[in-house]
């Protein structure tokens, strides 16, 4: 069951797309494919619903192999980035017209067409049209169209990417609690890495048209199968061959010889987190998350010498784990084995 | 009164002045050179057999026309926005040919065709079947001079709706046609429109091409515009004037038929 793409490949003129994908969503679950824009996480989420076909590679949707399947018949619900909403019609016309290509009568389409407005609480709303709506209102209407069909697989196109800050983070929080009401397996790309981790259960990071690395938030941020995963997940800091986030950047004024020397360039206070900018002896620049009292603390002053010495490190090059505390290397069939997890001092 | 007011107020003249002694005054003109001699002359001459076949003949230009134009039209402009294809700009190039070429050379390429030593004349006359000298002929110069506007109008239209909405639609369960009469129809409807409209208004003042294969015989291949040119040249000018007239209002009619329709949807 589930959603299954194997070996996908898929070529646009000189650019491919997709190199070799393959990746896997069980039932019910949602899911983010998390890539930089031109990563091919919407060119594989349209080849899932029949949008796109792939020059080579399988599509299977709950068992049943989908590839050569036309988009109307693989059962799935689309939302698209700007919302596709069709101009012409009211909402309830939107809403209703998958019902009524499937010929349900009226007095059906009616009541299944408010039971769903009612779940994205557009009830009231269903005379007007599409222009007299809000983005999310908009978005919101599409994602009741998509689901008016009942698809087995849902499938969102940066349904928040046209939306303000504000009411994309509503509507994600919104978008978990229906998909705990509704368990219909569920695919969203974004390039927000907040956003996949805010709301999805499971991650397939995508960079270059190949799947980095897949996993739960927690797997894809303390054990990054590379250098891109770890710093798409996160903030990372570059000290030599290795990785360090800002927030496992300690600050001493006392050297050692696991410390760095460096030179508080700028203080930035962002409220409960303080950003502390260096220029290290070798030009580089690093920066340190502290919290208020750590500062205070520290006393602190832009243009003084402070040392770093990073509690946790990554590298990327090195021999495969040989430390014990490298904890377990994440799973899936991204993984290398070449994550080297070093914890200094 | 300050410099920008003033310059405003000044372009606006300019602009209307323009127009009106360019565009308006004429057909004006034609209202009141048409009733110079009281009701009677212009309507006498509209109302003979022959202006009165004429205007029929006009009628029947526009019903055959305007409906293949139209269909051609949006099938084209799909095929050259929805279809990515290598040939698209021959095929649009193409297309443009109509308002490059003046139509008379037009009407005289229609006699290389269909002429009694053209590629198809000598077939098509040994089947019975007559092109030149007929309406078969005009219809088919009616249809080249006209085609290029609904494919200009619809383009644009289609680019811009984009294929996110019959995409949509696709994974809602519609089937192409169901797809192209529910979504894309309805949302390129007034480009469609304005393109019928301009079709419209060239194949009733068509003159240079059709008056080529026609041969502008009195009662038989006589449309208005042809009329009008008769009959100025044979110095009947009531009636020339009353049928430039009719011509006239008849463009205008649709014109405010489109923008009627076009209020009413709003």
């Amino acid at each position: 069951m589930g959603i299954t793409v194997e070996g996908a490949n898929k070529r646009f003129g000189d650019f491919q797309a997709l190199k070799d994908v393959s990746i896997s969503v069980p039932d019910g679950s949602l899911t983010a494919l998390l890539g930089p824009s031109g990563s091919g996480k919407s060119t594989l989420l349209r080849a899932i619903a029949g949008l796109e076909d792939l020059d080579s590679g399988r599509v299977v949707i709950n068992d049943e192999d989908a590839t050569a399947k036309p988009p109307q018949r693989r059962g799935v619900g689309f939302v698209f980035q700007h919302y596709a909403a069709f101009k012409h019609m009211t909402v309830f016309e939107n809403v209703g017209f998958g019902l009524k290509i499937r010929k349900w009568k009226k007095p059906e389409i009616s009541d299944r067409v408010h039971e769903l407005l009612r779940l994205v609480q557009l009830d009231g709303l269903a005379g007007r049209f599409p222009s007299q709506l809000s983005g999310g209102q908009r978005q919101r209407m599409a994602l009741a169209r998509a689901l008016a069909v009942q698809p087995q697989v849902l499938l969102l196109d940066e349904p928040f990417g046209a939306l303000d800050a504000k009411v994309r983070k509503d509507l994600r929080t919104w978008l978990r609690h229906l998909h705990e009401e509704m368990h219909v397996t569920t695919i969203f790309v974004t390039h927000d890495q907040e956003e996949a981790m805010d709301v999805a259960e499971q991650l397939v990071v995508m960079n270059n048209g190949q799947v980095e690395q897949s996993g739960t938030a927690n797997e894809l941020y303390e054990q990054p199968a590379n250098e891109f995963v770890m710093s798409f997940v996160g903030e990372v800091n570059r000290l030599g061959d290795d990785f360090v986030r800002p927030h496992d950047m300690d600050v001493v004024l006392d050297p050692d010889e696991h410390t760095q020397e460096g030179l508080v360039q700028r203080i930035v206070a962002l409220g409960f987190e303080i950003r502390v900018e260096f220029v290290l002896g070798d030009g580089t620049e690093v920066w340190a998350q502290l919290t208020r009292g750590e500062l205070q603390r520290l006393e602190l002053r832009e243009g003084q010498i402070a040392y770093l010495r990073p509690s946790q490190a990554k590298s990327f090059n090195g021999p495969p784990p040989s430390d014990p505390q490298g904890a377990s290397t994440p799973p899936g069939p991204d993984d290398g084995g070449d994550a080297e997890v070093s914890a200094a001092v | 009164m300050n410099n920008s007011t003033a310059s405003r107020w000044g372009l606006r003249t300019l602009g209307l002045g323009y127009l009106a002694l360019l565009l308006l005054a004429p057909l004006v003109l034609i209202f009141f050179k048409t009733f110079e001699d009281g009701l009677a002359p212009p309507i006498d001459a509209i109302t003979s057999p022959d202006g009165l076949h004429a205007l029929k003949l006009t009628l029947l230009m526009v019903a055959v026309s305007v409906p293949i134009n139209t269909i051609f039209g949006v099938g084209c402009a799909l095929l050259l926005v929805r279809h990515r294809w290598k040939g698209n700009p021959v095929i649009d190039a193409i297309i443009n040919l109509p308002f490059a070429i003046s139509p008379i050379v037009i009407g005289l390429s229609l006699f290389l065709l269909y002429g009694t030593d053209g590629w198809f004349g000598p077939t098509l006359a040994d089947a019975g079947i007559k092109i030149l000298f007929s309406v078969p002929g005009m219809i088919l110069a009616s249809i080249f001079v006209s085609l290029p506007f609904v494919v200009r109008e619809t383009v644009p239209v289609l680019q811009e709706i984009g294929t996110d909405q019959e995409q949509a639609a696709t994974t809602l369960g519609a089937n192409a046609r169901q797809t192209f009469l529910r979504i894309t129809l309805p949302a390129i409807r007034w480009g469609v429109a304005y393109g019928v409209v301009l079709t419209t208004a060239r194949v009733l003042g068509e003159f240079g091409a059709v008056t080529i294969v026609s041969g502008s015989i009195n009662g038989q291949t006589q449309t208005l515009p042809l009329f009008v040119e008769k009959q100025y040249a044979n110095f009947n000018q009531a009636g020339a004037y009353g049928a430039s007239l009719v011509l006239a209002l008849l463009a205008l009619a649709t014109l405010l038929a489109m923008n009627l329709l076009k209020r009413k949807e709003a």
